[in-house]
This record gives structure tokens, sequence and C-alpha cells, in this order.
């Protein structure tokens, strides 16, 4: 789960990280209210999208004055703001950031994130901040630092100090940025985050560091937990289907294709979309019913898949292990009479009681295409989708 | 042969009493696995599938001699119940639960690492492990396995299946097949099972399923490269998943360029290990290569 800058800044000033002095605004009027309240001459006005690249896309503007701040905000609230990061539809601005601005002397980074390999909570930090530090880990690896944290002793830091000092901080100024580690620290294990950036760090003219970004991400499964992050989210930033897949319990994530998935298991919805790829097709969504895939899952995943107009035939890739494949023929069956299909089906059911499932499907009378071989499925629906 | 688990392994299930862990000790039982008790807290002493329940670990372990624990607790007991199994001294705990959260997985593995360095973790979020004919330990349907020459690791659960259904399909059967889950932190990894494999006289081949994300496909290509002599069938799942997405597993997302399907496909070609494109192509790729 994402937060909005605005929101990562607020959990950041309360684990004593120093971020430029702001605040939030959902109407232009608000906006240099907002301005006014913080004060002085120049301002930043800050989109509010859960991307990155907003710098670019218009979505960042450094303004004079409190009117240029309302115009500003006006220009931003109510579009759609269209980054690198968002797709071609881009994300609804519901609210903007009103801030200070900071005199910059340097940009570093400093992000925090669970390494696979070393199985630890892991910082990372590089003097190279404000620019895509995947360019930099690619081109001058040498240029980012990382300590791994033992989970029973914590942060310790010396840790800090040899980031800090990596980064060609000042005694003082390593001081300051251990604060801020032993923050993001803290954030990262009381909160259950799974990633925490400042991209850019700063180190102001008057010599003091600071965030100027925050991006936080949330483990998932920790949010049962974490309750108050959980209340946090902004259903306005998210697809609109995967909003509703939630809802059903169902792991969705849409897709570019024209070839709608149905399939029990992760690493098998991923297969299917790749062996759909591979026979000349497009997927047009990983769908994961579950290994407990009941005829009301099966139904509501249907609607799911259904409801995007770009969907031309659809692919049901089940393997019967716990579950038997009559009864998820018969979920197939009930829910093309519920949505009423009009894009043809091609059903490979496989494991337990897959020939009853096919028969069923086979004497439905319904467009639905029963087979067992995974690669003639495949080729099935591509050809389908394409005759559309 | 088989690796991890056989007929004589003496199990219990940890969650034992609850939904998931009464259908699928069940199912174990009918299987044929030596189930010998479970541990559900507050129902110590009781009876449960005809088999005695236990308080904690350690009384079970103590009284019935277990050697593996299956886990079925809910994802925020199951750290926990990690830890509990490995502290009885159980070998081999298999955590079949799913969501637990990362930070949790990471003092665990700290944990068994400092203090209990020999006992063998598989899972979590894993369908569990199974030597066909004698044990089952796990959700996985026993029906589609069949004794034989292959051995099978893979992150994900239904595409194990897949995978089994294939070699049984081809008439190679499994030695042990060993789920080691889909979560970034995790137990057992792809070169713990391949290293064992590499040593099980049943075992004549070896298909390995991976997924996006993490680097563990890459160094289990450098292991292989250096020290397995039996043919390898790898697949990796996710050529079409796109960047930064969390593809239902979590350790299923590729973070900027890294842990893509096209570089773990590369890295294993270049190690010298038989790739497949199609998913449904490992059955007969293996049955190839054992002719070859």
């Amino acid at each position: 789960m994402n937060l909005h800058e605005y929101q990562a800044k607020e959990i950041f000033a309360r684990y004593g990280i120093p971020v430029p002095q702001g605040a939030l605004a959902v109407s232009p009027e608000g906006a240099r209210a907002a301005a006014k309240q913080i004060g002085g001459e120049k301002f930043v006005v800050k989109a509010q999208v859960h991307a990155g690249g907003r710098g670019k896309a218009g979505g960042v503007k450094l303004v004079n004055g409190f009117d240029a701040v309302e115009e500003a905000a006006k220009t931003m609230l109510g579009t759609r703001l269209v980054t690198k990061q968002t797709g071609a539809q881009g994300l609804p601005v519901h609210s903007v950031w009103v801030e200070k601005p900071s005199g910059i002397a340097r940009e570093l980074y400093v992000s925090a994130l669970v390494d696979r390999s070393r199985e630890r909570l892991v910082f990372m930090a590089s003097a190279a901040g404000g620019m895509d530090i995947e360019e930099v880990a690619a081109h001058t690896p040498e240029k980012i630092k990382s300590v791994a944290v033992h989970p029973a002793a914590g942060l310790q830091p010396y840790q800090a100090r040899e980031l800090g000092f990596f980064m060609g901080l000042t005694k003082e100024q390593v001081d300051q940025f251990t604060r801020i580690l032993s923050g993001l620290y803290r954030i990262f294990t009381d909160l259950d985050a799974s990633l925490v950036e400042i991209n850019p760090l700063i180190v102001t003219t008057e010599g003091n560091v600071f965030a100027l970004d925050a991006k936080l991400n949330f483990d998932d499964n920790a949010l049962y937990r974490q309750k108050a992050i959980a209340d946090m989210r902004d259903p306005t930033q998210e697809d609109e289907r995967e909003r509703v897949a939630l809802q059903y319990d169902l792991n969705y994530v849409s897709l570019e294709g024209d070839i709608g998935c149905m399939v029990n298991g992760a690493g098998l919805a991923m297969a299917t979309m790749d062996i759909i790829k591979l026979h000349g097709g497009q997927p047009a969504n990983f769908l994961d019913v579950g290994g407990g895939a009941t005829a009301e899952r099966v139904t509501n995943a249907f609607k799911l898949i259904t409801s995007s107009p770009d969907v031309k035939a659809i692919l049901v890739n089940i393997f019967g292990g716990i579950v038997r494949c009559d009864l998820i023929a018969e979920g197939i069956i009930e829910a093309v009479k519920q949505v009423g299909l009009k894009v043809p089906v091609v059903a490979r059911l496989q494991g337990t009681n897959m020939e009853k499932g096919q028969e069923m499907l086979k004497s439905s009378g319904l467009a639905i295409t029963p087979v067992s071989d995974l690669t003639e499925a495949a080729k099935t629906v591509v050809a389908a989708a394409q005759a559309k | 042969m088989s690796i991890l688990v056989n007929k004589s392994t003496r199990v219990i299930c940890q969650g034992f009493t609850g939904k998931q862990g009464t259908f699928h000790s069940e199912q174990c039982l009918a299987y044929g696995t030596r189930m010998v008790g479970g541990v559900t807290p507050g129902r110590g002493g009781s009876s449960h599938l005809n088999l005695p329940v236990f308080n904690t670990c350690h009384d079970a372990v103590k009284a019935t001699g277990a050697e593996a624990s299956m886990i079925y607790v809910p994802a925020p007991f199951a750290a926990d119940a990690i830890l509990e199994a490995a502290d009885a001294g159980v070998k081999i705990v298999i955590c079949i639960t799913e969501g637990i959260p990362v930070n949790d997985m990471v003092k665990v593995k700290a944990t068994l690492r400092a203090n209990y360095p020999d006992t063998v973790l598989i899972g979590p979020n894993c369908p569990g492990v199974i030597t066909p004919g004698e044990c089952k330990i796990g959700i996985m349907p026993g029906h589609i396995h069949k004794p034989g020459r292959i051995g099978i690791v893979s992150r994900s659960g239904t595409l194990t299946y897949e995978t089994v259904h294939q070699t049984t399909a081809n008439g190679l059967g499994q030695s042990t097949c060993v789920g080691i889950g889909g979560d970034p932190v995790r137990g057992y990894g792809f070169i713990d099972v391949i290293s064992m494999f590499q040593k099980d006289p049943q075992t004549e081949g070896i298909i390995m399923v991976g997924e996006i994300g993490g680097s563990s496909e890459e160094e289990a290509a450098a292991y292989i490269k250096a020290n397995v002599t039996k043919p390898v069938i790898a697949y990796i799942a996710g050529v079409t998943a796109p960047a930064g997405k969390r593809m239902g597993h979590a350790g299923a997302i590729i973070s900027g360029g890294k842990g893509t399907a096209d570089e773990k496909f590369a890295a294993l070609e270049a190690a010298g290990v038989t790739t497949v494109r199609s998913p449904a192509d490992l059955g007969s790729a293996m049955k190839k290569a054992l002719k070859a």
C-alpha cells in the first residue's frame, strides 16, 4: 500500500525527521490560505498523486506570491496528472501540498527496504541524490553504500555514521543524519513499512539536513496490525478493477491486452499469461482466484474480467487439486448465466474430477470451449480473440 | 531414497484443530503420512482425528518423537509457531501459512540462523513437501503424484501441480517435490533443495520452477554450473509481468529492472541449464533430457 507525499511527511515529522514547513489544500482558496499560514513570498505547490515523475509532468510548481499559489493549485486540482509512472490515464489530483522552498546546497539519497538475499533490513545511501537511483546503481554502483541491520540489535549509530561520512557530511550533519536514520528505522519496524525512500535528502544552504521528498510503502500482509496506516489508503489513486478485486479478496492486476485470464494460484496465473503471449496473444489481466476457488469467487472473478471493455476472449485455467473441477465448472456456468457473457470462453480444467467438469461445460449449451491441454487452450483463446 | 521426508517420518500439525489443519491433516492421513498428533494451545489432553492433541510443541515432541511439523496457524501467529517448533527440536518445519509480515520473517530467520542452525524451514506460503507414495505434508493433491525419478522444486503452488502432472503423464514420476514458497524471506531456497537432489540416488533429473523477483534463480544457476551433474530443466513464470506490480506472491515484484524473467532465463542458460519458454513443455523436455 502507498501513501501520498503529505501523509508520509506527516509521519516523518512525528518520528523527528525534519521536513520543510507545509500545509495541505483541497481548493485554490485553501491553497492561498495555506500559503498565508506558512508565510513568506515563494512557495512550492505539489500535486498529490501516487506516482513519481511529477516535476516533469507539471505537478510541481515553484511560484511567487499568494495569487500565483492559488493559480497553480487551480491548474492542478480536479485534473488527472500523467507522469511516466502513471500510464496514459493519469491519476486524479484531489489535493495539493503547499510548501516553503528550501535553499539546496546538496542533494543526497537514502532508502530502507528488506534485502531478500541478506534477509535483513538494509539502508542504502548515496551522495548522488535527486536523480534516478536505478541509473546510479546501474552505471556507478560505487556511489551507493549499504548497511544491513540485525533485527535483534536494531540500527546502530555507527552504521548511520558510516553512511553519513561516506556521503561527505560534516560531523554536525552526520549527527543530524543519524537522528533521521533512527527515525526511518523506527518507521520501518513500528509501522511495517516495505519501502522508505527520501530522494532527495538535502543539505540546505544553512547546512542542515532535510527530507525534501518522502516515499513510504507498506507491507500489505501487516496491515491487519496497522489500522491507522490502513485508514490512510486513498482508493481514488488505485485502479478501479484492482480496488473491486480487493473487496472480493481476489488477486488482480490490470494489464494492457485483450485476453482475460482466470487462474488458481499466482505462479500458474503468471505462467498462463506467459503462454498466451508465447502464442501471439496479449493478457488483459493477472487474476488469481486462490486455492479455495468457490462458485461465488468464480462468479465475482468473471464479473471483474468482463467489466473491462477491452476483453475479447477469456481463458480459464484451473488446476483442480483440493478444489474439484466439477465445482469449478458449476461456478463458471452460474457466472456465465448471471453475467450474460458476450465473449468466447476457453476453459482448461485439469486435475480432480476433470472429466465430469469438462462434460458439464460441454452440455451447458453456453459458448464455453472445454480444453484439457494447456498449449491447445492458449492457442484456442488467442485465435478466438483475434477472430473478434 | 528421497529427500527430506519418507514413510517413517513422524509428523505433527500445528493449528491441528482449526478448519484448515483438520481438513489437510485428514487428507495427509488418507495419503498414508505417519501423523502422530497435533498442537492447539488450550486443547491439550484431548483427541482429534484419533490422534493426541498437545498444548505445546515441546509436549508433542516429547510424547511422540515428532521429526516434522506442518503449520496451518493463521498469519499473525505463524512466526511464533515456527520458532516454537524449532525450539522444541522439530527437525523439519513446513509452514503452509500465507500472508506473514516480512518483518516477522526477518526476525524468524535471524533467530533460526543464530540458535537453531540445523532446523530446516520450508516455506512459508508454500504447498509443502511430498515424497510420492510415502509421505505428504501440505496441501498438494496427493493423487496426481507418482513415485519416480524427478525432483521438483518450485516457488509456486499450482504451477508445481502442473509440473507434477506433466512428469506423471510422461511416465517419469517424482522422487520428492518441494514447494519453497512465494515469499521474499523464506526458509529453504533453490540451492538447498537442489544440492539434496544432486546427492539423492533416486533423483535422476531436477525440474526447477522459478518466478520473477529477487535473485535466487540467478544464484541457483551459478550453483548448478559448479556442482550439479544431473539434468536440470527450468522455467521462470512472469515474462509478461509489468515492473513494480505485485503479482499475487509478495515476492513476485520486479523493481528497477532487477529480477525479470528474461534475466533469470539468461543466467540459467549461461549455466548450461535447459530452459523452456512454455510451462506446458516441462515434462516433455525432461523426458528428452533423460533419453539423451
